[in-house]
């Protein structure tokens, strides 16, 4: 499906307005105003080429904790973001019980998920599974760090939907670290798509900060899922420019030189230059984008602020389903 | 009436679940064509077809973690470990996943899963096959666990666990497969409730405190104690978590005395939960010290004959604790 020109500035301006979020949760950390960030600086392009391949609404993702963009193309607000950060009451992941960027949107049939990475590859296999008997044609989309792909988690997902056939694309953010420890410790393969075909299963690498390349691979694997054709894996190699989390120090363990060279390809530039090398965005539309970006987000935080905490004693709740009291 | 062993009380349990709601599947090793190594799922197969008896990659965690996914979707998986000795791998995704769902998305997902597995000794199945593994998950706010100890419970339990809401363990004495029976009504819907404990012999003197394949012990150790002139109340406790503390406490009330039986481990077990429970709630009722009789802090039960059974309590066993706590 080709997109129109609307729609591919609506993508960079996904990219842009969950790049400026992430800054200014950064800023926020180092103001001591919010304890902790988990940062998806540079996985953008991949976060968002995948999300518009989905319906998104229709089919059903299991994210992990760096898909803040991916988050923002299901219809995660800003606000919403901001409020996750502050451990506010209404943030609709959890109500402030888990830490920031730790997902779950109902509403746009996102999952909950944990910090024990790969946790989610499982779940994705039974909604795929769920989907499959029902005989529906949702697809799912899982995402994982490159680390995941190291997990016994991870195999038997992958395995259940190969064996079965299941209706599943798993994303593979290759950031190159987990944590501290580069990739080449990861797996003694190019490639976690490399991972995936010793499974059985249809393994694809693509340049994961193209939005657009990325947007095509997924257009694919998502159109053979949905016709019943099986899952596919898709490895998209990016840099992750920002340390791990607010409490890592990531000079202790890469150069600033490496990271000064990857920083020349950020998704967020190179999409960029791409986008106005084709006439497509102009200087006037980008200052546009920008002083929008910053309006949602200033609003995002002054209204977080002034959001209520929860009261201590909601923890108590609801531990049990019969405990659950919604509207 | 027919009598059915346990094992058929479960084996009915599913059939009429299935029939009943198409959501819910069967998932594990060996449950299809098999009909499960212990044939619980006998029948089922060919009932109900490949795509709700589903034979899984022999792979636990994933069985548990594939069932969640599926709850969330709005399915009600019943995940079959095939022994409880092989359900840590399932850990993770039983502790930090299913039982944390409903509280970490504050209400917005939920998990209506049932994890079945035969638990416990006394039948050669050595170190990793005889394992109690119900401390781990009664530790656990978010899951409910039970442990039936005869047909009619197991039936009616079972079919409450898979109806509901949350993440059920639900833990079968194996021993008492077949050894076990007892009546359950034909064509009638049996549904036990989900958390209260049973008081199965009313009693004066003592209360035992059972579960499980130690429940049928304690029956008959405590029939023998009526021959003695001891009058010995059994309390089944059937779920053990949440904890149905009323029961407890108001059996101790009545006897002053109380014993404990499980044959898991006597450190950290269920039991020492029994006994805080009573410690707070009924001390000023106590005549005796609170006594457990519980499998010995070793790592598990061995095979050869001689060690199981030094291992694994037995009627004779419980009957000299009552002796003993009775004279107290």
């Amino acid at each position: 499906m080709e997109l129109n020109e609307e729609t591919r500035l609506e993508m960079y301006w996904m990219m842009l307005l969950a790049r400026r979020l992430d800054e200014r949760a950064w800023v926020l950390h180092r103001q001591g105003k919010i304890a902790f960030h988990i940062s998806g600086i540079g996985q953008e392009a991949a976060q968002v080429g995948a999300a518009y391949a989905l319906r998104r609404g229709y089919d059903w993702v299991a994210p992990y904790y760096r898909d803040l963009a991916l988050m923002l193309c299901l219809g995660y607000e800003p606000r919403e973001f901001m409020m996750s950060l502050m451990g506010k009451r209404d943030e609709p992941s959890s109500g402030g019980r888990q830490m920031p960027s730790h997902w779950s949107l109902r509403r746009a049939n996102a999952v909950s998920h944990s910090a024990v990475v790969a946790t989610q590859c499982s779940h994705a296999a039974g909604i795929g599974l769920a989907i499959k008997m029902r005989g529906e044609d949702k697809v799912v989309l899982v995402s994982l760090g490159e680390g995941s792909t190291s997990q016994g988690e991870w195999y038997e997902a992958v395995n259940w939907a190969a064996v079965h056939q299941l209706p599943v694309i798993f994303l593979v953010e290759n950031n190159q670290y987990a944590i501290s420890v580069p990739v080449e410790k990861q797996m003694a393969v190019p490639s976690a798509a490399d991972r995936a075909c010793g499974l059985g299963l249809r393994g694809v690498s693509v340049d994961g900060t193209d939005v657009f390349a990325v947007y095509r691979t997924f257009i694919e694997a998502v159109e053979r899922a949905r016709s019943g054709q099986g899952p596919t894996l898709i490895e998209a190699k990016m840099y992750r420019i920002t340390p791990h989390s607010s409490d890592d120090d990531d000079r202790t363990y890469r150069s600033r030189e490496e990271v000064e060279e990857h920083k020349k390809r950020d998704p967020l530039l190179t999409n960029r230059r791409a986008l106005e090398k084709e006439g497509l965005l102009t200087a006037a539309r980008l200052e546009e984008m920008e002083a929008r970006a910053k309006k949602i987000v200033d609003e995002a935080v002054h209204y977080a602020e002034q959001a209520p905490y929860p009261a201590g004693e909601e923890a108590a709740h609801p531990v049990y389903a019969e405990e659950v009291r919604h509207g | 009436m027919a009598e059915i062993t346990l094992v058929e009380a479960i084996r009915q349990a599913m059939d009429e679940e299935m029939a009943r709601d198409e959501s819910v599947f069967i998932v594990g090793e060996d449950v299809g064509k098999r009909g499960g190594v212990f044939r619980a799922t006998v029948g089922l197969f060919e009932k109900y077809g490949e795509k709700r008896v589903i034979d899984s990659p022999l792979a636990e965690l994933s069985i548990v973690g594939v069932g969640i996914g599926a709850a969330l979707y709005g399915m009600r998986p019943i995940c079959e470990i095939q022994f409880a000795d092989f359900i840590y791998p399932a850990f993770n995704q039983i502790v930090s996943e299913a039982a944390k769902m409903c509280y970490r998305s504050n209400g917005d997902w939920t998990v209506p899963m049932v994890i079945r597995a035969p638990y416990g000794g006394g039948i050669g199945g050595g170190l990793y096959h005889s394992q109690s593994v119900e401390a781990f998950f009664a530790h656990v706010p978010g899951l409910k666990v039970i442990i039936p100890s005869n047909p009619y419970d197991a039936k009616g339990l079972l079919k409450s666990a898979v109806r509901d809401p949350n993440p059920v363990i639900y833990l079968e004495p194996k021993k008492g497969y077949r050894l076990i029976r007892g009546e359950v009504p034909e064509g009638e819907e049996i549904l036990v409730p989900i958390g209260p404990a049973n008081v199965s012999r009313p009693g004066s003197d003592l209360s035992l405190f059972a579960y499980g394949m130690m429940h049928y012990y304690a029956l008959q150790a405590a029939q023998k104690a009526a021959e003695e002139g001891i009058d010995v109340e059994v309390v089944d406790l059937r779920t053990l978590y949440p904890v149905d503390r009323e029961t407890i406490l108001n059996s101790v009330r009545k006897t002053g005395k109380a014993l404990i039986v499980h044959e898991d481990n006597l450190s950290g077990g269920y039991g020492a939960e029994v006994a805080a429970t009573i410690a707070e709630g009924a001390f000023t009722s106590l005549d005796a010290p609170v006594r457990r009789l519980c499998g010995p802090d070793v790592p598990a039960v061995p095979f050869s004959h001689p060690m199981q059974e030094w291992f694994m309590p037995n009627p004779q066993k419980i009957l000299q604790a009552i002796r003993e706590l009775a004279a107290f």
